[in-house]
């Protein structure tokens, strides 16, 4: 039985794993305590249950317990890493490296280091997302103190050669850090394989709950250290002050454990309801998958519908939740900025939806959402003017369009 | 952000989708916008001898409130005459659908289509086109 409207924007968050709700409950009541409590058992009680939590999520990254600092989620990690970084590591230098297909909470963040004073180089990426290694290599100076490359893109799905880039960074002694929100419970991340030294990742995009996130910094080879960005009581090893988020540990530490055994299932389960969901829409003329094919996520899909604009065509879906690169709402008119970056032009950029699947999506919900994408598609280029044009063989390049 | 019961039903089911005979000197064809920008409209009316508009037709690339305007706008244009439908306002389309002012542009470009349309039928038959369109600034 389909039970509507169906939710396929599971990059924006995820449904939470009831599971993880279950383990989340006790610590809103009976276990309430203060984790930073050292002198009874209601401190004790909670500070256990983050404990386990670290244990929990450290397994799934394959890094030690302690190099976890819990934040409120994976923007106040990103601010957290390159801020913390670009103050504590003044001495050595003030340039830092990023992409330009990074997340506003990454780019928005190097901005502010910008207006401090501090160099940063935004790399481009190529047509299908991927930045050049050759180009990060030689964007190093003796002044970088930081490479921040995201692992997984949050439109595309674009994953970005993140072990080449460890060991680029640490040859040059630069830290690398790596917004994973994305990737972090969906494919396997290795903190020690990948050479990253700082990493942030959030729990509500892996099934946990919204407000709980994570910062992964290194405690040797190299010993990392980011200056705190609040002031307070000190918490989680003076990085990251605050009464700690108890249920939301918890719940980030059960939703991590979820994702390390369940993931080979849950993955191939993904895939391949992902792959038959573009195997159909793909088949429709002017249809275009977005990013590259190989080096992506499992669970996300960004197609373009040329001559149908995003919008309109999630209207025409709107019982499936999905988002599109197109941006009519806003007052600038811009399209996704990374599908932009990616050298796609204004038009496709308008023309794209991107579908995000989870280990709740079903079968049923992908039939559903082929059959009735198709269908939108079909009637609105019916009533687009420039489908029209195509068919009659205008090169819609060609046309002075008036302005607007 | 929720559209009005107006705009689903004109986006549900647009009136007046189609193409006229554009050689025809009593057809004025309109197309505004770009694709670049999320919206192109391309409207046409057919004009009678009597300066009346006998038959109006729209294609919108664009989202749901653009596809409603120009699909009102024909609505409105039939059985006027060109004088009258030059005083179409857009901010009557936003009354009507009821549009959220992120959306206001999209009455912007109809009115702008209809204007354009009129425009090249005063062209082809020889007469000055007389407005400058809203959206040109």
């Amino acid at each position: 039985m389909l039970k509507f409207p169906i939710y396929l924007d599971n990059n924006a968050t995820t449904p939470m794993d009831p599971r993880v709700l279950e383990a989340m409950l006790p610590y809103f009541t009976n276990h309430f305590g203060n984790a930073a409590s050292r002198n009874h058992p209601f401190g004790w009680a909670a500070e256990e249950a983050v404990d386990y939590a670290r244990e929990q999520i450290a397994a799934l990254i394959n890094c030690n317990p302690k190099e976890l600092i819990f934040t409120s989620g994976a923007t106040e990690s990103d601010n957290l890493a390159i801020k913390g970084v670009f103050e504590m590591y003044a001495s050595k230098g003030n340039h830092i490296i990023t992409a330009t297909t990074e997340h506003k909470a990454v780019l928005d963040t190097c901005k502010h280091i910008e207006k401090l004073g501090g160099q940063v180089t935004y790399l481009q990426v190529n047509s299908e997302g991927l930045i050049d290694l050759n180009e990060l290599e030689a964007a190093i100076t003796d002044k970088t103190i930081l490479i921040s490359i995201m692992y997984g893109n949050n439109e595309v799905g674009v994953i970005q050669p993140i072990r080449e880039i460890g060991q680029i960074a640490k040859k040059h002694g630069v830290l690398f850090f790596s917004d994973a929100t994305q990737a972090v419970g969906k494919i396997p991340v290795d903190v020690e394989a990948d050479g990253i030294d700082i990493m942030a990742f959030s729990g509500h995009k892996m099934y946990g709950p919204k407000g709980v996130g994570a910062l992964y910094v290194r405690r040797k080879n190299p010993r990392v250290k980011v200056t705190a960005q609040m002031d307070g009581g000190g918490h989680e090893r003076g990085m990251r002050s605050g009464t700690l988020n108890v249920p939301g540990i918890v719940g980030l530490g059960k939703a991590a454990e979820i994702c390390r055994t369940d993931m080979a299932s849950d993955t191939a389960r993904i895939i391949a309801m992902r792959d038959r969901l573009e195997r159909e829409l793909l088949q429709m003329e002017e249809s275009y998958l977005n990013g590259n094919k190989e080096s992506r996520l499992p669970h996300v899909s960004n197609i373009s519908f040329k001559y149908v604009e995003g919008e309109g065509l999630m209207m025409g879906v709107k019982d499936i939740a999905v988002s599109s690169g197109s941006a009519c709402t806003s007052a600038s008119l811009e399209p996704s900025y990374v599908l932009k970056a990616m050298g796609m032009s204004d038009d496709l950029a308008h023309s794209s939806l991107r579908f995000g699947l989870s280990r709740f999506t079903t079968d049923e919900e992908v039939d559903y959402a082929i059959s009735h994408v198709k269908e939108a598609v079909t009637k609105l280029r019916e009533l687009s003017p420039l489908w029209e044009m195509f068919k009659e063989g205008i090169d819609l390049d060609s046309v002075e369009w008036a302005e607007h | 952000m929720a559209y009005s019961d107006k705009v689903i039903d004109h986006y549900s089911n647009p009136r007046n989708v189609g193409t006229l005979d554009k050689s025809k000197s009593n057809v004025g064809t309109g197309l505004v916008g770009a694709p670049e920008c999320g919206d192109v409209m391309r409207l046409q009316i057919e004009v009678d001898e009597n300066q009346v508009i006998t038959d109006a037709k729209f294609k919108t690339f664009g989202c749901g409130s653009a596809i409603a305007s120009s699909s009102l706008a024909t609505e409105w244009l039939k059985g006027k005459t060109v004088d009258e439908a030059l005083a179409i306002d857009n901010m009557e389309i936003v009354e009507e659908l009821a549009l959220p002012p992120v959306k206001i542009h999209c009455s912007v470009l109809a009115e702008d289509a209809i204007k354009s349309a009129i425009n090249d039928y005063r062209v082809k038959n020889g007469l000055e086109p007389l407005v400058e369109a809203k959206a040109h600034h």
